[in-house]
């Protein structure tokens, strides 16, 4: 398969970027190195280029149109000028994708998915609206960057006047440089940042003004490790449409009080006992948990698998996200690893960095 | 890519060095292997004392990114293992031929070293991975 390239790629071979294939695309692993480009995210501002992912528009009202019932997370009281995290699900409760639905105007709403699903989430889309006119899928035309990092916020006040007043899971429409760009007040690192949604054509233009500012370019590896040490899922790992929400730790992030599509599937699988659960855990070494490793309770029993797991560099020990069978308290010691060689590790509440600036 | 190549070391295809002065073998990652690593964070080191072969496994390493086994370019007992990289394992990006170096192995063959690569082969060996 052909991979394809962001309207940065050119950008990112000029500055010596490691490439990987991800979701389809061929994209930046690491700059510098994964580990400075870390501590740029948790100390100063790094920027990402995230044009991979998926932007939708459904024009209209939520529960006419259906777009209500295709996610699970409430609408009905979503302000304009904010945006809520939650799921789409297919008719057994299976995760089909998480999104965030921006509320832009009364009727205007966008959808950021992943990039992998992005094709068959717009299939998904365009099959369960009421009205196909009302959906627009613009992940082409829409580009993104996400700045992000405990000095964020001054350092895009000079270009981006206003930004200062958007609250956590706010969003706003700005001009960018010139541009029309849409921009919210969230992430995936657990620091204070911005995403912007920007025209693909211009946001070359962009990403250098960013750089030229002294933004730090970080890549995916540095980004799987700022989201595991929060404990935020990604999408083919910690959950997949074979994992319900409630697997995964996400009911939170459902509106139990709407009719929406897997419901009744989820409350029947609520109701027979939920087979798994998520877990967070700290290894007792430098050691890194690995995908797809077994984790061990105390007194040897396998209980579950790990899902993702890295170094972290703030605790300079490993890190990991797993799927287990039973509660493991927190501070209660499990292994991970093969049934003949395993690391001690210590059950943590989430997240694991805990000196993060996202809500500064 | 600017692949640092030392003149009188010897190579693995596996991208482990040897430096052997005196029937004593200094053994460690190249810097293409550092630099197709990552950052190295961690490292497991053999028991000074024990015996290794010759490309069997000698210790093991991990980055950010993945977990790999190190091989032995000679046979030998191990005499010595750099302890500096329990706590700096980040010594084998910085400075692999130097700080980063791993074990020292008493040489039990010399006739092995044949099977090695020296520098102006393992440069054509890495022109040809590219």
């Amino acid at each position: 398969m052909v991979l394809k390239r962001t309207p940065l790629y050119d950008l990112h071979k000029k500055l010596n970027a490691k490439m990987v294939p991800f979701g389809g695309w061929d994209m930046p692993v690491q700059y510098s190195g994964i580990i400075e480009e870390y501590h740029a995210t948790r100390t100063g501002v790094a920027i990402f280029d995230i044009c991979h992912m998926g932007e939708f528009f459904v024009t209209g009202d939520a529960e006419q149109t259906g777009l209500d019932r295709i996610v699970t997370q409430r609408l009905r009281d979503l302000s304009v000028g904010a945006c809520r995290y939650g799921m789409m699900l297919n008719e057994s409760g299976g995760i089909l994708d998480d999104l965030i639905v921006f509320r832009l105007d009364d009727h205007e709403w966008m959808i950021v998915v992943n990039a992998a699903t992005s094709d068959d989430d717009a299939a998904h889309f365009q099959r369960q609206l009421n009205e196909s006119e009302s959906f627009d899928d613009r992940s082409v035309q829409t580009g993104k960057i996400d700045v992000q990092g405990p000095k964020s916020r001054d350092f895009l006040l000079p270009l981006i006047v206003g930004i200062d007043r958007l609250p956590y899971y706010g969003c706003a429409r700005f001009d960018v440089m010139g541009e029309p760009a849409i921009v919210s007040r969230t992430g995936y690192t657990g620091e204070l940042g911005y995403e912007i949604y920007y025209p693909a054509d211009k946001i070359a233009r962009l990403w250098e003004s960013l750089l030229t500012r002294g933004a730090v370019p970080a890549g995916l590896g540095a980004r799987d490790v700022l989201r595991i040490e929060m404990g935020y899922p990604l999408y083919g790992h910690e959950i997949s449409t074979g994992v319900s929400p409630l697997d995964a730790g996400l009911e939170r992030f459902i509106d139990w009080e709407k009719d929406f599509i897997g419901k009744e599937a989820l409350l029947q699988y609520k109701q027979g006992g939920v087979a798994a659960r998520t877990m967070c855990f700290v290894a007792d070494s430098r050691r890194s948990p690995r995908e797809g490793q077994k984790i061990f309770s105390a007194d040897d029993k396998e209980i579950g698998v790990v899902t993702s797991g890295t170094f972290s560099p703030s605790l300079l020990k490993g890190v990991g996200l797993g799927r287990v069978a039973e509660t493991v308290p927190t501070g209660q010691t499990v292994f991970f690893g093969t049934p003949d060689k395993k690391a001690a590790a210590v059950s943590a509440g989430r997240p694991v960095y805990k000196n993060g600036s996202l809500k500064a | 890519m600017d692949v640092d190549v030392r003149d009188d070391f010897l190579y693995t295809k596996e991208h482990e060095w040897a430096l052997i002065d005196d029937g004593v073998a200094i053994v460690g990652l190249t810097d293409y292997a550092q630099s197709s690593l990552g950052d190295v964070t961690f490292l497991e080191l053999p028991s000074v004392g024990s015996d290794v072969e010759q490309f069997e496994q000698l210790a093991s390493v991990e980055s950010v990114k993945a977990a790999s086994d190190i091989y032995s370019p000679v046979s030998g007992k191990i005499l010595d293992v750099n302890t500096d990289l329990d706590d700096n394992p980040e010594l084998i990006n910085k400075s692999c031929y130097e700080m980063g170096w791993i074990a020292r192995i008493e040489v039990a063959d010399s006739e092995e070293t044949s099977r090695l690569m020296d520098a102006e082969e393992y440069r054509v060996y890495l022109g040809n991975l590219e």
